[in-house]
């Protein structure tokens, strides 16, 4: 691809990024909505779909209020942190043989290092608003980002030693034979966990669990600003989603449909599949939450790394 | 291109780095070392070693600094923390950090006289990487992973009594 093709398909990636976000938070409403069998936002336009325009015009004439108790440069600059490292992961991410912005040979550790960049929104958001909801739910935030993200780079190392490359469109190159969620299950299965907690999703959203800590870290946040943390977790679920698809799913890989069509129904599905899962779990404790993290999840990752190294060298001779 | 990528770089990591050093909120303190950190790893990626830029992010800005914020937030110090940062960040204390910096700086300057840490231009792959830690650094690489499975265990002994308390109640 040239460097003009890759840096407005990048721009377009950008736009279409975002607008698929803003389409989510009222798609998602109303599948919560159908599966609890209650029907959502379905009055404004075909199915509700202008919800979204009414939301977006909502927070837009909101006043954009930075309480005087707060650490004012930090509390405006939080919520872009998680908007840019989410947008950046997505240069990444290899849509069709030749729709990719960047293919780079450390592409892999590039979307762990923008999706640990991204934590900081989080942080910084709570530390900055000096409230004690907000500090607590940046508390819960760092320690299970940091617990989380340890297992989350190593749950991928399976596919990585399977591939060779830290390149993702090597990774999905070598899946042509078979998708790597039939020899990597353990490796999908803590790897999803991992990026569920990673994006605060449903069942692992303790660093605002509205019940505990009214609203966590984004307590004193509100128009435009609260949007964009809102804007960076749908994000979040897009870009895992992506990963997942490339990683596990054969990304692009598919007989009759054309390339992009096949990646974009992947995503697609596993994005419903996490919309159901908030619909369908309970969130933990939180002491359960950390438990979970060292003693089950880290030690089955790193039982999948040595049996799939081992394999791998067994296959070799 | 190249060049001035990289100039604008270090520019950014050396002022990033001096405001880490002079700011008496901690916090500032630490966003201003995660830009430092950042702007390293670009002059990792552009002096050719892809990977060590992307350990640079997802290790030292990624987890590392995670964890300092993390101890910030606990301590949670607030204005107090802020006027005793002010006092020892006050003149007399930058004589002896001051001089042996600039004497680091000297030596710096003599080593790049003389021609030395030039590199070669080629990029690294992780390949490479992986290849020489475990060909001729292998000691290297066994030593280190004991001595943190020492402090994983030593971490575990001084965590201990808390668990074995909270079981009992």
């Amino acid at each position: 691809m040239t460097e003009l093709g890759a840096i407005s398909f990048g721009l377009f990636i950008i736009v279409a990024a975002v607008g698929g976000a803003a389409v989510l938070t009222w798609f998602e409403r109303r599948m919560l909505g159908i599966w609890q069998d209650r029907y959502g936002p379905n009055r404004l336009g075909p199915f509700g779909i202008l919800q979204v325009a009414a939301d977006m015009l909502k927070l837009l004439t909101k006043d954009d209020w930075v309480p005087p108790f707060a650490d004012r440069a930090v509390f405006i600059f939080a919520p872009t942190a998680i908007v840019v490292a989410m947008l950046l992961g997505f240069a990444v991410v290899p849509f069709s043989p030749d729709l990719y912005v960047l293919d780079v040979n450390i592409g892999l550790l590039f979307f762990l290092g923008m999706t640990s960049l991204a934590v900081y929104s989080v942080l910084l958001g709570g530390l900055a608003s000096n409230n004690k909801y907000a500090l607590l739910g940046g508390l819960r935030s760092a320690a299970q980002m940091v617990s989380y993200e340890v297992f989350m780079g190593l749950s991928l190392m399976g596919v990585v030693m399977l591939t060779g490359s830290f390149s993702l469109r090597a990774i999905v190159e070598a899946q042509r034979d078979m998708w790597f969620c039939i020899p990597q299950a353990l490796g999908l299965f803590t790897f999803l966990i991992a990026g569920i907690a990673e994006s605060h999703r449903l069942p692992f959203d303790l660093p605002e669990a509205e019940h505990e800590l009214t609203a966590g870290f984004h307590t004193e946040y509100g128009g435009m600003k609260f949007a964009m943390f809102m804007l960076g977790e749908y994000l979040g679920l897009i870009l895992i989603s992506c990963m997942i698809a490339t990683l596990f799913f054969g990304g692009w890989l598919g007989p009759w449909l054309p390339p992009l069509l096949w990646f974009c129904i992947k995503v697609f599905a596993l994005i419903m599949f996490f919309i159901l899962l908030r619909a369908a779990i309970p969130r933990p404790r939180y002491d359960q939450l950390m438990s979970l993290g060292w003693k089950v999840m880290l030690p089955l990752t790193l039982l999948n790394l040595v049996v799939t190294g081992a394999v791998a060298l067994w296959l070799e001779g | 291109m190249m060049e001035s990528l990289f100039y604008l770089a270090s520019l950014v990591a050396v002022m990033a780095t001096v405001a880490a050093l002079t700011r008496a909120n901690a916090a500032h303190a630490l966003i201003y070392l995660i830009v430092s950190l950042l702007a390293v790893a670009v002059l990792f990626f552009l002096m050719g070693a892809p990977f060590a830029a992307a350990l640079e992010i997802v290790i030292y800005a990624g987890a590392i600094m995670v964890l300092f914020v993390f101890v910030i937030m606990m301590l949670n110090l607030g204005e107090s923390g802020t006027a005793r940062e002010q006092e020892w960040l006050a003149g007399r204390n930058w004589i002896v950090p001051g001089f042996m910096a600039g004497l680091l700086l000297l030596e710096l300057m003599l080593a790049l006289r003389h021609g030395a840490g030039t590199t070669s231009g080629v990029a690294v792959s992780p390949k490479a990487v992986g290849l020489a830690l475990f060909g001729p650094y292998v000691l290297a690489v066994e030593i280190a992973s004991m001595l943190l499975l020492a402090a994983l265990v030593g971490a575990y002994h001084l965590g201990r009594r808390f668990i074995v308390r909270r079981e009992q109640r």
